[in-house]
């Protein structure tokens, strides 16, 4: 079997502030295969957005990738020369962000914000460009492309920025897209034709997909695989049909658990007591511990992350191995 | 465009009509001219023949009238020193001080957009602490002792540069120009780049602010992230936008370099507007310094109209409608 077109192994992207070392991304570790869709998934603060930008190479100073590797298609991308990654950036990986309305340079036209993305790693006419441009925003749904290529960002809704900005990160076919919560600020119904869109063009194009997210019913309809991740550690991971109807650690339970459905009516909103550890000065042991209800005094101790089913891991010293009734 | 453009004018009209009548009446409070310009020994029939010749025997308000009508006919009124037209004494002078103001501005933006750019992309640098704290120096010293300075050291210890007028002059449009001669440029120099000193570090300091904010924008990131080159980011995605403020300040900065470098032109004797302003107050010359503070009215409203104009060229959210 060929080598996985994403791979990331233990990877450790610190930011070394002058109040100490911020580990965002302590030992991340997964894989998505061409064509998957890889959900990752945590709170705020979890560091999902700076696996992302290590992946892209775009973690800047005072953070750096201070361990592990990113492989993509066997190609270790934390040890790339600045001047190679920017020739994959774009082009073979590309990203799409969180807030539409703040990725799209306000004073560049459509036409040249695409353009340029696809005259840095193509050698084609203005002209060619351009049609490249045109025949992209057709395909992620924007009516009359022509017209709206001579458009400024202020003039499209959030969704339709958002497909912009799909449409640029597939102008040249990437073989991987890590897409930073690209829904969260939209509205449900656009949120799904979003979702259907990215669904859609990954299988078409075979594009390898991490789909970053807090939302877990985004999750449960797109992703073929799941990474939790709490505190900057992945603490749990697996195929996310098992992952969501049995999981191992009590944080990604807590998940499940606190999103509102409709079997808890009138009841009280469950959550996860006490809020996520500040990450200059983590407990030692599993970071979860504090506000876990399982923690037991082995805790203390760092948990290893071990297979308990085929697939799915945990970071857990005692996982829910039990069945559990959502 | 074309509305927008027309409500402007008329705009421009109602503020040159009211500020036509402050500036009347205050030039009128400032003092009476005739103790000035009639000599102390003339009788009282040679002073009341002069009173009558230059209107002051008048009501005030017969005098707006009749400097009103005449400034409609583009008349505004004859010097009482130089008894020619003080339009056209302004209009002499303002050569010298434009090339000032211009060269000024030009080299602002020349060192200044540079300068801020660098230290704005590299903030923890010490070029670029040392570019800041230069800066302050900028702000703070005083015109005339730099002025002075530059003197001292250029044009009497090293001798490199002239330090008084304007050198020589070419005539074109019927005006005299000094940029045009190599003797002219060395004169231009000194006053220029004592004039763009407290601009320099105006826009120096506007610019970092302005790249250190929009580095941290998204779409910033998502533009490396398009593996664009970190020259075309800087220069398309950053610096269109951080252009605003500095268009805005800059082109401010400018109207009150036309108006009121009156210490530059002082201090190397440069021919210009400021001086004749300073001289005609001295002497309550009325005439000019009306048509003087007029001309400025017309300079800033104009000004203004370019930078609104600009705007909208920098950044397409702004639309010149004229609807508020």
């Amino acid at each position: 079997m060929s080598a996985p077109t994403l791979e990331v192994r233990n990877l450790k992207t610190h930011f070394f502030t002058r109040g100490g070392v911020v580990k965002a991304v302590d030992d991340v570790s997964f894989t998505v295969e061409a064509g998957k869709v890889l959900g990752l998934v945590g709170e705020s603060g979890s560091g999902k957005t700076v696996t992302g930008f290590s992946i892209l190479g775009l973690v800047d100073p005072p953070g750096r990738i201070a361990g592990g590797q990113i492989l993509f298609k066997g190609r270790d991308l934390a040890t790339l020369p600045e001047a190679e990654m920017r020739g994959l950036r774009g082009n073979r990986i590309a990203m799409i962000f969180q807030d539409p309305m703040m990725t799209l340079n306000p004073v560049l036209r459509i036409d040249t914000q695409m353009i340029e993305t696809v005259q840095a790693h193509a050698k084609v006419s203005r002209e060619e460009a351009r049609q490249r441009a045109r025949d992209a925003l057709g395909q992620v749904g924007i009516p009359s492309p022509d017209e709206r290529l001579k458009s400024y960002p202020h003039q499209f809704s959030g969704g339709m920025r958002q497909r912009v900005a799909i449409a640029i990160a597939l102008l040249h076919k990437p073989d991987v897209i890590v897409a930073d919560e690209p829904t969260t600020a939209l509205d449900v119904t656009i949120q799904g034709q979003i979702l259907a869109e990215a669904q859609k063009l990954c299988a078409q194009f075979g594009t390898a997909l991490v789909w970053i997210t807090h939302d877990l019913s985004v999750v449960a309809g797109l992703a073929d695989d799941i990474a939790v991740m709490y505190a900057g550690k992945v603490v749990e991971s697996g195929p996310v049909a098992q992952v969501l109807d049995a999981p191992l650690h009590p944080y990604t339970l807590g998940l499940i658990g606190s999103v509102p459905s409709r079997n808890h009516r009138g009841e009280p909103l469950r959550q996860i007591p006490g809020m996520t550890p500040s990450l200059l000065n983590l407990p030692a042991g599993c970071a979860f511990r504090s506000r876990c209800p399982r923690a037991e005094p082995g805790c203390a101790e760092p948990p290893p992350f071990a297979e308990y089913r085929p697939g799915q891991h945990a970071r857990c010293i005692h996982p829910h191995q039990e069945a559990v009734a959502a | 465009m074309t509305a927008f453009l027309l409500r402007r004018l008329i705009q421009a009209a109602a503020v040159v009509l009211v500020m036509s009548l402050l500036v009347f009446l205050g030039v009128f409070a400032v003092g009476d001219p005739i103790e000035i310009l009639i000599s102390p020994e003339a009788d009282q029939f040679e002073r009341e023949r002069a009173i009558k010749a230059l209107g002051l025997d008048l009501p005030l308000w017969r005098q707006y009238l009749v400097f009103l009508g005449n400034a409609l006919r583009g008349d505004l009124g004859r010097s009482f020193v130089f008894n020619e037209p003080a339009l056209r004494l302004i209009l002499d002078r303002m050569p010298a001080t434009l090339e000032l103001a211009v060269g000024a501005t030009v080299a602002a933006l020349i060192i200044g957009l540079p300068l801020g750019l660098y230290a704005g992309l590299k903030p923890n640098s010490p070029l670029s602490k040392g570019i800041m704290a230069t800066s302050i120096l900028g702000f703070s010293l005083p015109t005339f002792w730099v002025g002075l300075m530059l003197i001292m050291v250029f044009a009497v210890q090293l001798g490199w540069l002239p330090s008084t007028g304007r050198g020589e002059t070419v005539t074109i449009l019927g005006m005299r120009w000094s940029f045009l001669t190599r003797d002219g440029i060395a004169h231009l120099i000194m006053p220029a780049l004592n004039l763009a000193l407290f601009k320099i570090s105006l826009v120096i300091r506007l610019t970092r602010a302005g790249v250190r904010e929009t580095m941290l924008m998204d779409y910033v990131k998502f533009a490396r992230a398009k593996g664009l080159s970190p020259a075309r980011v800087t220069f398309v995605h950053v610096f269109k936008n951080i252009l605003i403020p500095v268009v805005t300040v800059v082109g401010l900065e400018f109207g009150g370099t036309i108006a009121f470098s009156v210490v530059t032109e002082s201090v190397f004797a440069w021919p210009g507007m400021g001086k004749l302003i300073i001289d005609s107050i001295n002497v309550l010359d009325r005439p000019v310094m009306v048509a003087y503070l007029m001309m400025i009215v017309l300079l800033f409203i104009t000004i203004n109209l370019v930078v609104d104009i600009t705007y909208s060229l920098l950044d397409p959210r702004v639309r010149l409608e004229g609807k508020s």
